[in-house]
């Protein structure tokens, strides 16, 4: 008998697809530079973010300024670094809000099974209809713009989806062989929660929060470029954008390459979270 | 089916009174008042005019007051327009957002089901890899990056169209376009993923060894069953539209409801951004139930369920 039919979350597993796949490949280097760039944006970016020389103004890309300056004669490179930094920072924190509250709620929920479960799924189905980017712009007001908010407010809006996933899979695994051997044994209900059925969906989640991390830096660019997520002169993606935007019938250069940059990020990201999906 | 539509109905009641609430004594936190930010204003005028509208009152009367004043489909004056009430508003900035709104929907529902039901009969050839590959950038551009780049390429560099403002015809187009793509590519990604489900089914093996034409089991038989993800997924897109058109409004200078909302929520015009929330959270509402409702006439088995 298949007592422990383990699917376990296997590194080496998620490595094999990513290798298998070139463009993926591609992508996780990619991200893995821009990654490692922005955590040590202290050390290698040439100028402080908040650097300024009034009389340099906007300069095109030129020797000192790889990628030029900005209207107040900021290096771009560096505010783009910085400003990687703060996205990135946002994609995991809040992904890891996201993956607490998904997992927990979601767990709970199959676990619960029956009318608790079907209240908590429709809660979820009434959350999943509800305008949640007012309320994270509300909040934003509310409690000021802090950056430590922005990651919560964010993954407190993200979970749903990953509450929808862990749910269907406990369903799924509370019915084998080995949770019913788990309770015959006189295992408690959390402890078949946390050592038998857990440890099974850390493939899943690994894989759906992988996909949640794009769309949740997403999120930060769109209340930054609103002018409610991150506050100046601390640039992140989305203001960076924003204010190339403004500035970009005379400096061309000042929207084109943090756009890009964000783009390629998020490209690059769903191209990963992709190919860990694939069976 | 009707008995299911008042059922949601009623659900909504309850939900839009959770949002109300909540939104109500959420934005009573908000640091400041209405009117701190008026220059002139010395402590007295301020006093008076909070005075004036009620606001000095206890925070529990105020709400018990604005409930009595929505029951009577009012939502009373605006605090930072003065001589405006919050309705007439609404109703003069939201028809321009809702002709935004649509025209984006219905271009990303066109773009999404064709470039997917596309991509799938390519299938892996190289044609399908590069369309998969469009519609994976397009999700990749979101409206705060394309709109910008869309107008530096169509409207500074090739005069096409004008850049800002919503005066002539054609002004809609690069909005309405800027709000779709990225729908459209996720749209055009449900399609593709579901037609290629669907193709290795029975249902079409059967309609094909009978000798019907390959159009007609693709475009009919498989169509139907393909496009219901995508009838699903346009509820959450409405949503997304809507709130998309907060960043999309304020790129192109439009005079609709999404830019009016993020500065009346900066302005702390309590009255207004109730009214916006009320609006938008009823107008997301109504595309669920509407894009179920699609559903459950489209899939038999759902339409048992209801």
């Amino acid at each position: 008998m298949n007592i422990d039919s383990r699917e376990s979350f296997a590194p080496a597993s998620a490595w094999r697809k990513i290798c298998s796949d070139r463009v993926a490949f591609f992508a996780l280097c990619f991200v893995a530079v821009c990654a490692v760039l922005c955590a040590l944006a202290d050390f290698v970016a040439p100028f402080h973010y908040a650097a300024q020389d009034l009389k340099l103004g906007a300069v095109p890309p030129c020797g000192e300024h790889l990628l030029g300056t900005d209207t107040l004669g900021r290096d771009l490179l560096s505010r783009l670094l910085y400003g990687g930094r703060i996205s990135y920072a946002v994609g995991l924190l809040a992904t890891a809000v996201a993956v607490l509250i998904g997992v927990s709620y979601g767990l709970l929920s199959g676990m619960c099974g029956g009318k608790i479960d079907a209240f908590m799924m429709r809660v979820v189905d009434i959350a999943y209809s509800l305008p949640f980017t007012i309320f994270v712009i509300l909040l934003m007001l509310v409690f000021g713009r802090s950056v430590w908010l922005v990651f919560i407010a964010i993954g407190a809006v993200e979970w749903l989806t990953m509450a929808r996933i862990v749910r269907g899979m406990t369903l799924d695994i509370k019915g084998r062989q080995f949770v019913e051997a788990a309770e015959a044994l006189g295992e408690s209900k959390l402890g078949i929660m946390l050592r038998h059925i857990l440890p099974n969906l850390a493939g899943v989640i690994f894989v759906c929060a992988a996909l949640t991390v794009p769309s949740v830096m997403l999120l930060e660019a769109f209340l930054s470029f609103l002018g409610l997520g991150v506050q100046a002169p601390l640039p992140s993606l989305g203001s960076l954008v924003k204010d190339g935007a403004e500035a970009m019938e005379d400096a061309p250069w000042l929207l084109v390459f943090p756009a890009v940059f964000f783009s390629a990020t998020l490209f690059a990201l769903n191209r990963i979270g992709e190919a860990l999906s694939e069976k | 089916m009707i008995k299911y539509i008042i059922k949601r109905i009623l659900e909504a009641i309850p939900v839009m009174f959770v949002i109300i609430t909540a939104v109500f004594f959420m934005v009573r936190f908000v640091p400041g008042g209405p009117f701190d930010r008026e220059r002139s204003a010395s402590a007295e005028t301020i006093a008076a005019l909070n005075a004036y509208y009620g606001l000095d009152k206890p925070l529990f009367e105020q709400y018990l007051g604005f409930l009595k004043n929505l029951s009577r489909g009012e939502l009373g004056p605006s605090y930072k327009y003065e001589g405006w009430t919050v309705n007439e508003i609404l109703a003069e900035k939201a028809a321009v957002s809702l002709e935004l709104g649509c025209a984006a929907l219905v271009a990303a529902a066109l773009m999404g089901v064709l470039l997917g039901l596309a991509a799938a009969a390519f299938g892996r050839s190289a044609w399908g890899a590069i369309l998969s590959g469009l519609s994976l950038l397009g999700i990749c551009l979101p409206s705060f990056v394309l709109g910008p780049l869309l107008i530096l390429l169509l409207a500074i560099k090739f005069r096409c169209f004008n850049a800002v403002g919503w005066d002539s015809a054609s002004d809609i187009v690069l909005p309405a376009l800027t709000l779709a793509l990225f729908y459209a590519a996720w749209i055009a990604r449900l399609m593709r993923r579901a037609v290629s489900d669907e193709l290795s089914r029975g249902y079409v093996r059967t309609a094909r060894a009978k000798g019907l034409p390959p159009g007609k089991v693709y475009f009919v038989h498989i169509f139907k069953n393909a496009v219901q993800p995508v009838v699903s997924y346009l509820g959450p897109a409405a949503a997304g539209l809507l709130t998309g058109s907060f960043v999309v409004e304020t790129i192109f200078q439009i005079p609709g409801l999404g830019r009016f909302f993020v500065s009346s929520a900066l302005d702390n015009d309590y009255t207004m951004i109730m009214g916006c929330v009320i609006l938008y959270a009823a107008f997301i509402i109504f595309f669920n139930l509407l894009a179920d409702i699609a559903l459950a006439a489209l899939n038999p088995k759902v339409a048992k369920q209801l």
